[in-house]
């Protein structure tokens, strides 16, 4: 997903003048084209429903759904379905912040990776599972954390 | 209709809420979320009663009485209720009420030894955002906010500004800005009313007090104050003296116990002001100038503007407010004539309002390296310090403000009510155009707390359509008007605050708009009393005009005395 401005001024653009209870589906849509919602989005969004930016931001963070930084380029998903909580997803989570130091919703400094918890990524089998980048690992502990982190963290070196 | 209120009959009105019955009849009821003259919202739940026939307990800020309607108010399970509420509200409070700038005047506080509570019942995870401190006139400490949202609903409705709203969900809410940026990069237009409506220290000004304590310490340093045409009408609540008592010459001679050089008076340059907004506003009446003009003495409005309305930048007088007039005087003329150099001169002043701290650190407000005002305090900070000084203000003797910058007339003086400047720039313009004076000076339709007023003027058979608008949001309605092609305005006062300055944001805590009319009385009576009604006929203000500033919009005016106005990307 790159920044694709103009796509999302289009979006914008198109719902001048639309009323208050479209904001959610805008925000959905801005996000699924921008991969966030960026400053400039908000500010913009807020000044075609004649809402304060404030008020936008508001009703955004009020739905974990919405993230206000550029994903990261490993965009890591973990899954706190049920299957995955009964097999101790929640520590996995906890090491996962510690490590990248960031809660779900954020991106890393480095811009390297970014968190989102999900709700089932349908590989019950398998947890409890995180995607990152795409890919799935299954069975995660936390002692697996920083040796999967230390992949990715390769291949952003070798690109280099 | 008649009610029962713990088995005592008591009138209540048709459509009133039972809150409203219970207090006019003295009946106390705790409230936090509730704010006079606001819809209700009911979310503190602090204000329950039980209601005979209904099964729960009833929010009475929000249920309207009812003929014959049972009400209990200090039931123990309505007393229980509220406790439950406040204990809540204290599990996660950080409880260092030593250290607070609100200790004795937070409402939590004072509800808290109301209903008796005396230890920590719940201990709840405790929140530590981060002190937002980026704002040059506010500071918001997240961890002292009891969520009760009157400042956001101060700023959204009152102001119409919303730079402030509720952010996340659950017990990770907060108020915060758009983006959790600091209050500085917001929307917000430093007015100060949300400090006003906290009812902890979770807002406050910025304090200045210790800087201007080390000013006045420091022998090289020529420390000058002034105070704004509000202050003597509003500093006696500090000290719990009646609202609307006039302690003008006590605080003169307060402030020079405190050490400050000179004392002088914000009305001065108010006078000052309408010589030059008097003159501008002839000048585009005459010469097709951009109508109308609105006021420009009011910084939370000039902020407004250029953030939310920029198309009406040239509709600003172009006049520097009299705050900083007098600032650009003292470290140009006064220094001048004195013979200190402007460097060693620390110039602070004594303001009802918040914004103030802002537009004293705006840039086009010096020359080179030096801005004309160094600190700017508000009224409760003027209390804090003279308390901190042991300065008696009660014991003191009344003095008078230095020559030539604390000569006023009451026209400079009423400046700090909604409808001053406008009722004393009509004074001086009906003069600069006829020669004549008004055949009455008062303008009764221009006074009042109404947030829009309006009248005509007959200048010499010339119709002059004037406005006064107090309280943002009136401002934006006007705005609004004039942009969807109201034309027949020619001069318009707008005061950021609702009912003026006397009502800022940096005024005393707890005022209710009894409070607030007794202020603004003082001013008038002032004016009634006072023997110079007239800004042009203030002799000292001819005088610096004679020898130093040549004549009103002349070219010395243009360099001290105006100012340009610039647009502003926040993201708003
Ligand atoms: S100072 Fe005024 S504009 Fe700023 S947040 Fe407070 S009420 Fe809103
Ligand atoms: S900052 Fe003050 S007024 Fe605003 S919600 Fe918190 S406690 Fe209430
Ligand atoms: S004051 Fe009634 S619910 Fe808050």
């Amino acid at each position: 997903m790159t920044t694709e401005t103009v796509n999302v001024e289009e979006i914008i653009a198109r719902h001048r003048g639309a009323g208050r209870d479209t904001l959610i589906p805008i925000l959905q849509e801005v996000q699924e084209a921008e991969g966030y919602l960026s400053r400039t989005s908000v500010a913009k969004i807020g000044e075609v429903l004649g809402l304060p930016a404030s008020k936008v931001y508001s009703v955004a963070t009020f739905y974990n759904q919405f993230r206000f930084q550029p994903l990261g380029r490993f965009h890591i998903q973990i899954c706190r379905g049920t299957a995955c909580h009964v097999k101790g997803s929640a520590a996995v989570l906890e090491t996962l912040c510690r490590e990248l130091e960031i809660e779900p919703g954020e991106t890393t400094r480095d811009r390297l990776f970014s968190l989102e918890v999900v709700v089932c990524i349908g590989v019950c089998g398998l947890a409890p599972v995180i995607s990152v980048g795409g890919n799935v690992h299954a069975r995660m502990t936390p002692g697996k954390v920083t040796q999967i982190l230390d992949i990715y963290r390769g291949k952003a070196a070798e690109d280099a | 209709m008649s009610i029962q209120v713990d088995n005592r009959q008591i009138e209540a009105h048709e459509g009133e809420t039972i809150l409203s019955a219970l207090r006019r009849n003295g009946v106390e009821v705790p409230t936090l979320c509730h704010m006079d003259g606001m819809a209700p919202t009911g979310a503190c739940r602090l204000c329950v009663v039980e209601v005979e026939g209904f099964g729960g307990l009833v929010p009475s800020c929000s249920y309207p009485v009812a003929e014959g309607m049972k009400i209990k108010s200090r039931s123990p399970r309505v007393l229980d209720a509220r406790r439950t509420v406040v204990q809540l509200l204290l599990s996660n409070h950080p409880d260092d009420c030593l250290y607070c700038s609100r200790a004795a005047k937070c409402e939590l506080q004072e509800l808290a030894s109301e209903l008796g509570i005396s230890e920590r019942l719940y201990s709840g995870e405790k929140s530590t955002r981060t002190k937002d401190v980026s704002s040059p006139s506010l500071v918001r400490d997240p961890d002292k906010c009891i969520l009760c949202g009157r400042c956001v609903r101060v700023c959204e409705e009152i102001q119409s500004v919303s730079a402030i709203d509720f952010m996340n969900r659950g017990s990770k809410s907060f108020v915060g800005t758009v983006f959790d940026c600091g209050l500085n990069v917001s929307s917000c237009i430093n007015c100060g009313q949300c400090v006003v409506v906290c009812p902890t220290g979770a807002l406050s000004e910025r304090f200045e007090i210790d800087d201007v304590l080390a000013a006045i310490a420091d022998p090289d340093k020529f420390v000058v104050v002034q105070h704004a045409p509000a202050i003597s009408v509003t500093l006696a609540e500090e000290f719990d003296m009646k609202p609307g008592t006039d302690v003008n010459g006590k605080m003169v001679a307060a402030l020079r116990r405190v050490g400050f050089d000179r004392v002088f008076d914000t009305s001065f340059s108010a006078d000052l002001t309408i010589m030059e907004e008097g003159s501008e506003l002839v000048q585009r009446l005459t010469s097709g100038g951009v109508l109308p003009m609105f006021t420009s003495c009011s910084p939370g409005w000039i902020k407004f503007v250029e953030t939310f309305y920029p198309e009406f930048m040239p509709n600003l007088s172009t006049c520097k407010s009299p705050q900083q007039m007098m600032g650009a005087l003292i470290k140009t003329f006064y220094a001048e004539r004195q013979g200190i150099s402007p460097e060693n001169i620390v110039s602070v002043s004594i303001m009802p309002c918040t914004a103030k701290k802002f537009e004293a650190r705006r840039g086009e407000m010096g020359r080179g390296q030096l801005q004309d005002l160094d600190y700017v305090l508000t009224t409760r900070e003027l209390g804090a310090l003279l308390r901190r000084c042991g300065v008696n203000i009660e014991k003191m003797e009344s003095d008078t403000a230095d020559t030539p910058l604390g000569e006023r007339t009451t026209a400079g003086k009423i400046f700090g009510a909604s409808g001053g400047v406008m009722e004393a720039a009509a004074r001086t313009a009906h003069f600069l155009v006829t020669g004549r004076e008004l055949d009455k000076l008062e303008i009764k339709p221009l006074r009042g707390l109404e947030g829009i007023k309006q009248a005509s003027l007959d200048i010499d058979g010339t119709q002059v359509n004037i406005a006064v608008v107090s309280g943002l949001g009136n401002a934006r309605a006007l705005l609004e008007e004039v942009r969807s092609g109201r034309q027949d305005l020619h001069f318009v006062e707008v005061m950021t605050c609702p009912g003026g300055c006397i009502a800022g944001g940096g005024q005393p805590l707890n005022a209710d708009l009894d409070a607030v009319r007794a202020r603004m009385k003082a001013l008038y009576k002032i004016d009634r009393d006072g023997p110079v009604k007239t800004s042009h006929s203030n002799v000292a203000v001819k005088k610096l005009y004679d020898e130093f500033l040549g004549k009103p919009l002349g070219h010395k005016s243009h360099e001290l005395l105006h100012t340009s106005y610039e647009g502003r990307e926040v993201i708003k």
